[in-house]
């Protein structure tokens, strides 16, 4: 089954984009497959996907995707060194009990990581939490604080410091706003961290 | 109706001669001996097989299927012998999951099996006389081995997939790991790396069942004219409990009793799952040979993939280009989720293609056997994936995927 190239999402094209054809990607936290598929069909790439919940798996390997239901906290420890040239981690950093851990995996079993995350600095969650004193709820961050699966969320000033830390070099940097316009990073840290709802981050190791 | 009746009932014919057999036979190791892991070499043995729908001009299309402990060539369609529907008729067919309008299946009996493949029942040459224990303890590569055999002699050099639950899920893993060369994609399913502690144990005490029955006679009851069908039923009733879930012999059972209002202050079958399961033993012992049980239930102890590869199971995956997909089933307790997924573990880290899946179920083990629509989907969508794959590989290469 091929899928529809305009279908995909704006985030996930940005994502695309950044990853060379003919390479071996893995999706971490693949979800239904969308991009997997599209990598697989349009940038024919080998790829394969990790995936928690069962529902994404069943409809992943139903479309012809190699993907195993597993978790990145605990499966990720698996794969050998270098195993991919990119892995991708789309809006799931945030839910990882050890982001940090993580992270190094992924830069352990590939050359290149591409990593996208809710910023939690937008403008609107900080209208939210310093004006309004309220948990932000945002079409990227939809769930309440109680019942969220986004335990670590972190602003895109705070990630661009824990790739400082570990030595991890930033290749690319884009934000997306709500309006779906891509801004790059690097042109201004204080107001991509202020405009950006969504942030994807090229990273390899040093 | 009690153990101790049906055995009146039951004949000490056992299951057919292999040339009696419906479906194709053939002689195998006629030009060279099959040396076994025990060391013994066989030759010019019989193996009796099925196929269903038709190989395609590159010799592209075919999938071989391993059957379990207890299964037969006798995949799909009507049993000539038992007169039921086959074993995986729910999945192998026309227009089904493994669409034999697109495949070629092969399902040939095991070596060790009692329908008409060389096994304890059959003939020894030398003595002229049924091989009881004189048949070398064989293994589930010694299964695969023959089964290249057959494959070589139907002229096909590689198969599109190596497909099984169970017992057959091991073939598969052996398949994979002895010649990845002849497997485009493996699918091993609701199976484990190797047989644990509590697997093993569990066959001991159908061994010893079986061989606790004086009518065993240490093995030689086809030449005495017995035949251990109490041994054997008991060895049936212990496994079928482990094939079940407890969920699904509550909601089939719970602890409702057979034809009776009350207690009987006896040991009748007073609950219907005492019933049903001296039922499953007395039909089991006129379909199986005993001694068939002992070997194969052995060859399924002594697997351990990782033994043979430096106790590293991923090191049985090294290098290979198979795509796997590995299936469990969530109310599997024989061989759970954990265990396949040691498999996937295995897989991930020689970075191998693989996909995995838990499908939800409450049926036990016997749920790869039975209609459910997930697993179906699943394979189906993994089966025509791979399918794609493979027609891409060959176009790239101009030939031969």
């Amino acid at each position: 089954m091929v899928p529809d190239r305009k279908s995909i999402r704006v985030d996930l094209q940005l994502i695309a984009d950044m990853i060379e054809p003919h390479s071996r990607v893995l999706d971490v936290g693949c979800g239904e497959g969308t991009l997997l598929a599209h990598l697989v069909h349009y940038r024919h790439v080998d790829g394969r996907g990790i995936e928690l919940s069962t529902e994404g798996v069943k409809e992943s390997i139903s479309a012809g995707l190699a993907v195993i239901q597993g978790d990145a906290d605990t499966d990720l420890k698996d794969y050998p060194d270098d195993a991919f040239d990119y892995v991708v981690l789309s809006q799931t950093l945030q839910a990882m009990s050890h982001p940090k851990v993580v992270l190094e995996n992924l830069l352990r079993i590939s050359k290149r990581a591409i990593v996208s995350f809710p910023n939690f600095a937008h403008w609107r969650a900080r209208l939210s939490l310093g004006v309004f004193g309220k948990m932000p709820v945002s079409k990227n961050l939809p769930h309440k604080w109680y019942d969220t699966p986004n335990i670590h969320l972190c602003t895109i000033s705070d990630f661009v410091a824990l790739c400082q830390d570990l030595g991890i070099v930033i290749e690319s940097q884009k934000t997306l706003d709500s309006k779906g316009h891509i801004r790059d990073v690097s042109v201004g840290l204080f107001s991509a961290n202020f405009f950006g709802e969504q942030a994807v981050f090229l990273l390899r190791k040093n | 109706m009690s153990v101790e009746e049906s055995h009146t009932k039951a004949s000490t014919e056992g299951a057919p001669d292999s040339e009696s057999v419906p479906g194709p036979y053939v002689r195998l190791g006629i030009n060279a001996p099959l040396r076994l892991d025990c060391g013994v070499e066989i030759s010019d043995f019989p193996v009796v097989y099925q196929t269903y729908g038709a190989l395609n001009q590159d010799n592209t299309n075919a999938i071989l299927i391993c059957h379990a402990l207890t299964g037969d060539q006798f995949v799909a369609g009507e049993h000539p012998i038992s007169g039921k529907r086959g074993w995986w008729d729910l999945m192998v067919g026309p227009g089904k999951t493994i669409d034999t309008d697109k495949y070629f299946v092969i399902c040939a009996n095991i070596l060790g099996g009692c329908l008409g493949t060389l096994g304890p029942k059959e003939t020894n040459p030398e003595t002229g006389k049924p091989w009881g224990l004189g048949f070398p303890v064989i293994t589930i590569a010694d299964m695969v081995r023959c089964q290249a055999l057959l494959l070589d002699h139907l002229g096909i050099e590689k198969l599109f997939a190596v497909a099984g639950g169970s017992m057959g899920g091991m073939q598969v893993l052996e398949w994979a790991t002895m010649y990845p060369e002849r497997v485009f994609a493996a699918i091993p399913i609701a199976t484990a790396p190797q047989h644990t502690a509590q697997n093993i144990a569990f066959h001991e005490v159908g061994r010893q069942a079986i061989m606790a029955d004086p009518d065993w006679c240490d093995g030689d009851y086809l030449n005495q004219g017995k035949n251990p069908t109490k041994g054997l039923a008991v060895a049936r009733m212990a496994a079928h409990i482990t094939y079940l879930s407890e969920e699904a012999l509550h909601q089939k059972f719970g602890r409702r009793l057979q034809n009776r209002d009350a207690l009987t202050y006896g040991f009748d079958a007073d609950f219907q799952v005492e019933s049903y399961l001296r039922h499953q033993g007395i039909t089991f012992v006129d379909r199986f040979d005993a001694n068939s049980y002992l070997y194969i239930s052995r060859a399924m102890d002594y697997f351990d993939l990782a033994a043979k590869h430096g106790n590293v199971l991923a090191n049985a995956f090294k290098g290979t280009n198979v795509r796997f997909c590995v299936i469990s089933f969530s109310g599997d307790w024989l061989y759970p989720t954990e265990e396949n997924r040691r498999i996937v573990h295995a897989l991930n880290s020689v970075a191998a293609n693989v996909s995995f899946a838990e499908i939800e179920s409450d049926k036990g083990h016997d749920a790869f056997l039975l209609d459910e629509p997930e697993f179906h989907r699943v394979l189906k969508g993994f089966l025509d994936g791979a399918a794609e794959l493979q027609a891409k590989a060959t176009d790239a290469t101009g030939g031969r995927a």
